[in-house]
Formats: structure tokens, sequence, C-alpha cells
């Protein structure tokens, strides 16, 4: 037993630590990566709140950046991103399509009247199954999709300032429908949106 | 800071609430069938509490996953692994118990039977040495057998 | 007024702590005698500081102070009396504090047999043990002070316990838990102790061996109580699920069990040094690391408590500083010998040696398995969970290899042992053990190779220790306790295994929907459902279910409860349970459907019992292994200090 393999013990005990420490500095422990990134959206086939005669699928969410928001009337978080939301829908051009979740639809028009609608339209999944294949574990949930029906990206948790600012600004406005306000050290006005 | 720990502990004591084992009631073809579902309920972990898998979890989420393998299983027909490949398609690597056989996760595998491996290597290591030694040993009374003799 | 005086204590009992490290590691004048007694009375002032301390806390639960923050989130004035004083321990900061009370009693119980040790050796580790302790009071002091007060904002009553734990496990479980958790503490002090005097010989492997035993015995009720808590309580029949807060645990028993039986090599043959004083190290260590997953939030799990990161990063530190110190002493002065390998195969050392690696090895695994999801998402940024079937995958065959070692130690002398011992128990206990397992494995249904070769193992285990144990009889040999003690413990291994294996494959499990009247069938047992009534608890309201249940001969009713607490609203199953020596039935309520009829889950767990008695035996037999004679207080040596001290004529 040489003098340097008495030393083996400390080094494992080391990685061991190290993975510890590792563990620190993952944050949103609680947001799993989505298994839809980069993957079509599912087809669907689901009727629409507030119009009983209508259906809509998959191909109802083509042809434009879409923006499709999980949300339910029992879920605090999802009222606090709302005033996000109807900023979104006026600031871009992107579609904003909701999805009632595990919900009562007479108590979502309701809630729409009242706080305002930013959707185009709101799919209703009212057991869920909708939410099982876009593995939406909870809400609020917002996938963001291009104009080919590709899932761009996925929020788990409220759409707040930072992630207008941080994810969904940009990715917008790479998809066209949204014109970035030019930097404020210059003594330019925001544009028109377009 | 408190605040955010409060409501996290605030969190974390309702979610326990949670971790009662709950019952469905549901109806299926056959005892097999109703062994292969109570076995798949138990593999996947449910997505959003403090692991448990979704047969002891009364989340509204695991339900609705409980729901899911039992539609599958009774009325679609599929295999365990085509259940498994169907959860696992749309919540990812984390539903599965049993992590996936892949190339990024092979070392997960494979760290374990190397850790066997390792072990067996020492034991046999070890025996060696004490063959070896028992060799010497024999050596070391034999010679002193033979000084003794000399001695006389 | 009593919660500010536990501050205080908690205050004092790190400033002894601190003296007590400094004296007993580092001061080495010539009047030993002094420095021996500072150190020992400064050990009892931290126990009766932390008693204190602790007693303050009881105080404000059994009062109902709910201006100190603590007592208001984890009681409330309905909580019935047992578990308002269970409650002191029921949440991270209390828990903790009962940590350090139960590291206090290991050092006073330390301080009571300070006698059989040499001075200066004793005093290193009492210095050791009160230098954990000033981590561990620090720790509480400045991140988990539970005499926190609410003041101006004390709320009218308290926010409750958690109805799962107002219950009898949260009464023994932890206390138990813990006790084997720090008293692990104590073989690792003696390991830093002789390192530091440069001694690691016999003597302080026979010195370590007590004190490991009991703290490895306390571990094994402790997690065996955990198991059976998690059975009746959570409801879903199962006792073990590989969870990281259950690993945690498991761990540190894992590395335990090896060291017990290193230590005994060691003292009885001088061998394995280098190798022992490791494992003692380990043991403690994974104590500590076990102490960071549970209260760090790193991994989740259902167990943890309420989790803060900066915590978590003080435990890691902390674990940082003492495992990487210990070892890297362990790297700088362990006897760096060649193993002195004079045994053949078929010996004690031997398969004490095939012991030490399936253990360590088993060990390696279940770490890996708790910690690779971490280092899966650092480097992928994927997400994977690793649980009961890659655990098991591993953990089994390990298990059935280790048990067919133990089969043979009742045959095996030390260092060589002729072949014709081997052969009689081959020729005889084996075949036998191999047609009783096959007759009992062939009445299984459904059947698995796992369980016949589960069946074996035990069976003959069972076989070779009872035909060794009959046969000393005959020969009028003694039964030392050491030997008593290692049969009862093989045994008791063979009936957890036999517990395990049949348990989880022959449970039966329905869950029905039943109406008033109702009669079903599970297994050979036949349920009535006679309906459901409403019940009054002490804090709670409960619909109560009557089951009649008939199996053969013998009628027993079983009383399920849906409960709701009153103080938080929380809602609650409990199980109904007939416990059996050869199978438990389980009952619980579901949610009430349509017409008066209820779903109900029923579940017939044949041999579940057996899993905890068996621990229960091999805890048991190992402190027997202890209890010899040849452990007991030396009283020569306190009487020649005696005399030395009368002649010298000072003052004791």
């Amino acid at each position: 037993m040489s003098r340097a393999s008495l030393f083996i013990p400390l080094g494992i005990f080391l990685l061991i630590v190290s993975v510890g420490y590792i563990g620190f500095s993952l944050d949103n422990r609680n947001e799993l990566p989505s298994a839809l990134l980069h993957q079509p959206f599912p087809e669907f086939s689901a009727g629409v709140l507030g119009d009983p005669d209508r259906r809509v699928s998959k191909a109802d969410l083509l042809g434009r950046p879409t923006m499709v928001n999980v949300w339910a009337t029992w879920c605090p978080t999802c009222k606090a991103e709302h005033a996000e939301l109807m900023r979104i829908a006026e600031l871009s051009d992107v579609r904003l399509v909701g999805v009632n979740y595990k919900d009562v639809a007479a108590k979502a028009r309701r809630w729409l009247v009242d706080f305002g609608n930013p959707y185009e339209f709101v799919i209703v999944d009212q057991d869920g199954g909708l939410g099982v294949e876009l593995g939406v574990y909870g809400a609020p949930e917002t996938f963001l999709l291009n104009a080919e029906g590709e899932v761009v990206y996925k929020r788990v948790g409220e759409v707040n300032r930072r992630i207008w600012r941080d994810e969904l600004a940009p990715r917008l406005a790479q998809m066209g429908v949204y014109k970035m306000p030019a930097p404020e050290t210059e003594n330019s006005t925001m544009g028109s949106g377009r | 800071m408190t605040l955010r720990v409060l409501c996290l502990m605030a969190l974390l004591t309702a979610m326990q609430s949670w971790a009662v084992s709950p019952v469905d009631v549901y109806t299926f073809d056959s005892p097999e069938q109703q062994q292969r579902y109570k076995g798949l309920i138990a593999e996947f972990r449910c997505p959003k509490c403090l692991n448990t898998n979704i047969a002891g979890s009364d989340a509204p989420i695991a339900q609705d996953l409980r729901r899911t393998v039992h539609r599958l299983v009774v009325q679609e027909g599929y295999s365990d692994q085509e259940v498994r490949d169907f959860l696992q398609a749309r919540y990812g690597d984390f539903v599965l118990y049993n992590p996936p056989f892949n190339s990024r996760t092979l070392l997960i595998w494979l760290v374990p039977l190397g850790l066997a491996i390792v072990g067996m290597l020492v034991l046999f290591g070890l025996l060696r040495r004490a063959r070896q030694q028992q060799a010497v040993n024999l050596d070391e009374s034999q010679r002193q057998r033979v000084r003794a003799l000399l001695e006389e | 007024m009593i919660a500010e005086l536990g501050q205080l204590s908690l205050a004092l009992a790190a400033c002894l702590a601190l003296t007590a490290s400094a004296a007993g590691l580092f001061a080495h004048g010539p009047s030993t005698q002094l420095l021996r007694q500072s150190t020992v009375s400064m050990v009892v002032g931290q126990f009766v500081f932390a008693a204190l301390a602790f007693t303050a806390l009881v105080y404000s639960f059994v009062t109902d102070d709910f201006s100190v923050s603590y007592v208001a989130t984890h009681s409330n004035s309905l909580l019935p009396l047992p578990y308002k004083i269970s409650a002191t321990w029921g949440g991270h900061e209390g828990s903790f504090l009962l940590w350090i009370l139960i590291m206090t009693i290991w050092m006073l119980l330390l301080t009571l047999r300070r006698d059989n040790y040499p001075v200066r050796f004793f005093s290193r580790v009492l210095g050791t043990m009160s230098l954990m302790n000033l981590g561990f009071l620090c720790f509480a002091i400045f991140t988990s002070n539970p005499f926190e007060r609410l003041i101006p904002m004390t709320p009218a009553d308290g926010a409750d316990l958690n109805p799962l734990l107002q219950d009898f496990g949260l009464i023994v479980h932890p206390p138990l838990l813990y006790a084997g958790y720090v008293g692990l503490a104590v073989p690792f002090s003696f390991a830093v102790a002789a390192l530091l005097e440069n001694r690691v010989d016999a003597a302080w492997a026979r010195w370590s061996r007590p004190w490991t035993n009991f703290a490895w015995a306390f571990l094994t009720v402790g997690i065996a109580l955990g198991s059976w808590w998690a059975y009746y309580e959570l409801g879903w029949g199962g006792w073990w699920f590989w969870d990281p807060v259950e690993n945690a645990s498991f761990m540190p028993w894992l590395a335990a069990t090896a060291l017990i039986h290193s230590l005994a090599v060691t003292e009885k043959r001088g061998t394995f040094k280098s190798w022992t004083l490791l494992l003692a190290i380990a043991g403690f260590s994974l104590s500590l690391l076990g102490a960071f997953i549970v209260r760090s939030g790193v991994l989740t799990s259902v167990h943890a408590f309420a989790v803060d990161p900066e915590r978590g990063m003080y435990i890691l530190i902390f674990l940082g500083a003492v495992v990487g110190g210990s070892l890297t002493l362990y790297g700088l002065r362990a006897y760096g010998e060649r193993a002195d390998v004079g045994f053949k195969i078929l010996s004690r050392e031997f398969f004490m040696l095939i012991n030490n690696v399936i253990l360590v090895v088993s060990l390696a695994v279940v770490m890996w398995g708790t910690l690779a999801p971490i280092g899966y998402e650092a480097i992928s940024g994927g997400r994977i969970s690793i649980g009961v079937p890659f655990f098991n995958m591993f953990f089994v065959p390990l298990m059935l290899l280790l048990g067919l070692a133990v089969a043979l130690v009742p045959v095996l002398n030390w260092k060589r042992t002729p072949w014709q011992s081997i052969k009689s128990t081959l020729t005889a206990a084996l075949p036998v053990s191999a047609l009783l397992g096959g007759i009992w494995w062939y009445t299984t249904d459904p059947k698995s190779a796992g369980v016949l070769a589960a069946l074996i193992v035990a069976l003959w285990i069972v076989a070779t220790h009872l035909l060794d144990l009959v046969k000393r009889l005959r020969q009028s040999r003694s039964l030392p306790l050491a030997y008593v003690g290692m049969s009862l413990a093989h045994i008791g291994f063979a009936v957890s295994v036999i517990g395990i294996a049949i348990t989880a494959t022959q449970s039966v499990e329905e869950d029905v929907r039943m109406a008033p009247n109702d009669v079903t069938t599970l297994g050979v047992e036949e349920v009535r459902f006679l309906g459901v009534r409403e019940v009054q608890g002490p804090n709670y309201v409960a619909q109560q279910g009557v089951f009649v249940v008939t199996n053969g001969s013998r009628t027993f009713e079983l009383r399920p409860e849906k409960r709701r607490y009153l103080a938080g609203g929380n809602i609650m199953t409990e199980a109904g349970i007939d416990a059996g020596l050869f199978a438990d039935t389980y009952i619980s309520l579901g949610e009430p459907l349509d017409g008066g009829a209820w779903a109900v889950r029923l579940h017939y767990k044949p041999m579940v019992r057996w899993v905890w008695l068996g621990s229960l035996m091999f805890a048991f037999g190992g402190m027997l292994a202890v209890m010899d004679k040849r452990y007991r207080k030396l009283r020569t040596r306190r009487d020649v200090s005696i005399k030395a001290a009368l002649g010298s004529g000072s003052a004791g």
C-alpha cells in the first residue's frame, strides 16, 4: 500500500463533495426540461371556449408563430401572469392561444370577461388529456411555436417581465412578430411594433 | 428571503398531504392486465411531487397519468414498453424510475457493474497475495528448522 | 423567557465545546491529570447545557408558547400532549437540537468509561467529539435557531404538526435513528485519536468495538422503525422506496456493518488496520453526508425537511472540513502496512473480507444511484430519475452473494479451515435447505427465481448456525456471548431475507368499490364492509369504515379512517391493520363513491413483519456480541492509578 494510494479515499470524497456543490448551482429544480423541445406540436382535436360548435386542431396553430398558454381559474399564478399576457398580446404580433386546463367552462368565460381576454381563442381541455400530450404537469405553462408548428421554447411557471425580456422577446423578434425597441440610451421612441 | 422560505415550507407541507396513497377503482379485462397496470404505475415518477411514483400520489397530474396508463393498457392495448415510450416522449426521461439505456446514460448503468468487478478484482488480488506469502512463510519456517538443526 | 434561557444554554454549550476541543486536541502538557479532568468536566458541561436547551424547547411546546416561531409552525393547542413533546423534533431546527443532545449523551457515556483508556488518547477522543459538537452547535445557533421569536406578530394558535407526524413513529424513530447516526462519531473519534497518537493496534480495535456495535444497533433499529412507520402510515403497503433520505440513513449503516466485522478481525488477528480505520472514518462521514442530503434540498424527497440552500451550504462546508481533514490525516498517518495476508481462502479472515467488499460495493452502488442524477443534470442538462428498479437490480444479487458467505461462517476457522468441516455442511445442511426451500418455493404463486434463491440461502444460513450451536452444546463447550450474538444476528439476517422475498412477491392488493354489506375476497380471506360512521378524535373528525375479515376460523374487525384535522384542515387516511406474525391484513379508505359506496384498498401482506423482526434480531445480536466480559471495565487500571495517586501524595 503506497503512501499515494492512502489518499485515494480523500480524492473520492472530494468528488462527492463537488457533486453536492453542483447540486446547489442547479437552480430551477422544480422545472423539468420539456420533452417536446424542437419536436412538432402534437396532433389534437378539441372544443373552443365560448363556441360550442367549433372544433380546432393542430392545423389552427400553424402558419404563424403561436404562443400556447396553459391556464386555469384555480391557479393563482395564472392570475399573476395575466397582465403580462395582455401586454404581450398588444405589443407583439404573435398569435396567443389559451388552453383552459382542467377547469369549469363557465368560470373560465367569467374570468376572461372580468380580467380581459388576450387570446385569439381558448382550447378547452377539461380532463387534462391535451395536457398529458404536452407534458404539462401544473399550470401555468407556456409553449412557443414557430410557423411550422415546432415547439421552440417552453416555460414552466408564470410569464413575467424577466421571461419576456430574456426569453420571449428575442425569439419573437427572430420570428418576425415583434420589433425589439431601440436601446434607451438613444433618444428614439418605440416603433409601432410591426 | 424569509418570505420565500415560508412559502416554500407551506408548499411543501401542502404537498405532503398528497403523499397518502389514493385508491382508484378501475375495471380490467383480466387479472394479468391488472397486474401489468399496477406494475406500470409504480414505475413512473410523478412529475410534480417530491419523489413519489404515480401510484402513490394524490396530485392531479398523478391521477391524470394513472388514468392515461389505464386507458393505454385496457382500451388501446399498449404493451408495457409502448406505455413507457409514450410517457417518456411527453414527459422526458425524468418520469422513468428506471433510467433509459442510451449513449448518455450508459455511464449510469456501467458504473455499478464496474464497482462490482473492482470488488471481485480486489478479492482475487488479495487471494493471490495470500498464496504468495504462504510460499514465502513456508520457506521461512523451513529455514528456521534448518538453522535449529544446525545449532544442535 | 424560557426560550431565551434555551438560547443562552446553547451558546454556553458551544463555548464549552470550543474549550473542550482545544484542551482535548492540543494541550500536551505534562500535567495530564489536569488535562483529563478538565476535558471531562467540559464534556459534562456540554451535556448539561444541551439538556437545558432541549428542555427549554420542550417546555415551550408543552406550554403552547406560540411566540416561539418554531413552536408556532409545528404545534397547535389541540395537539395531544405526547405529540406536542415529539413535535419538538418534528422539524429541522428542533430535530437538530435533538441531534446535539444525543451527541452530548454519547460523550457523557464515554466519560463514564474513561478509566478503560489511556489518558492522552481519551482526551483526543473527547476533543474530536467536542469539535464535532462545536460544528453542530454553531450550525444550530447561526442558521437553525429553534428559539427565534415571533414578536410582535404572535399568532393566536399554531399551524399544527403535519398529521403524518402525529404518530407513535415520530416519538421513537428520530431519537433512535439519531442515536445511531451520532453514535458513529464515537468510532470516528477513536480512529482520529488513534491516528493522532500514532497507535493503531488491536487494543484500539478492542476499545472501539462496544461503542461501534451499540451505535450500529441503534442505527439498525432506527432504520427499521422508519420503514415500519412508513409502511403503516403512507398507505401503499410498501416499506422501502430507495428514496434519497432513506438512502442517506442506509449508507452509514452499510459502512457500519462492514466496520463491526472489520473491527472484529483487527481485534483478534491484528490485521486490516488501515482498512478498519478508513471504515471508521467513513461511517460518521456518511452520517454527515446523510444530514446534508436530508437538510439541504439538493435532492427531492417527501421525507426531507424544509429546505434552505444557505443551511445546506454550511453543512457541505462542515462536511468538507471534517471529512477532508480526517481523510488527509489518514493519508498522512495511516500505517502503510503490507497487509499480512497469512490466511487461506477458506478462513474467517477471507470471509470477513468478502463481507466487507460486498458491503462496500453495495454502499457505492447506493451512493451512485442517489447522487448520479445531480451529476447527470450538471453535465447534460437533462433530468433523470433513479428509483426502485435500478437499486433492486444491483442490490438483490449482492445481498444473495453475501448470504452465501454468511452461511459458511459457523464452520470456518481463523487462518485455515480443514476441508472436512466444509464438506459436512455442503453434504448435509445445504441439500436439506435446498429441499425445504424448493418445497416452500413451490407453494408460492407467482413464482420467481429470486425467491427460490433467497429461500435456499436463508434456510442454509439458519441451518448452519443452528447445527453449529447444537454441536457446541453437545460437546459441552462454553457459549460465549459473542458467539450467541453472532448466531442471533446472522439468523436475523436470514429472517429478514425470507420476509423480504415473500412479501415482495406474494402480496395481494385489491382496489375495489364496496357498498355496505358487500363482500369481497382478498387472497385467502373474506372481507365484509359494514359501512362508514363518523367518529371524533382529540383534534380531528373522521369517517371510520368498519370491516369484518374472516381468515379460516379467525374473524377480526378493522377500522380504517379518513381524518380531517381541525387545526389545519388537512385530510389524512389512517389504515386499519391486523398485524400477524405470518401475514398482515391492511385496509385503507379511498374516496366516497355514489350510493354510499366507497373506494377501498385491501392488502394481504404475508411475512412482512419478518423484515423488521429480523432486523431487531440482528441489532440485538450485535449488542450481545460486545457484552462479553472482556469489554467491561478493567478495574485493575483504576486501582493502580488510585494507589499511585495516594503514594505520590497528590490529590486524585
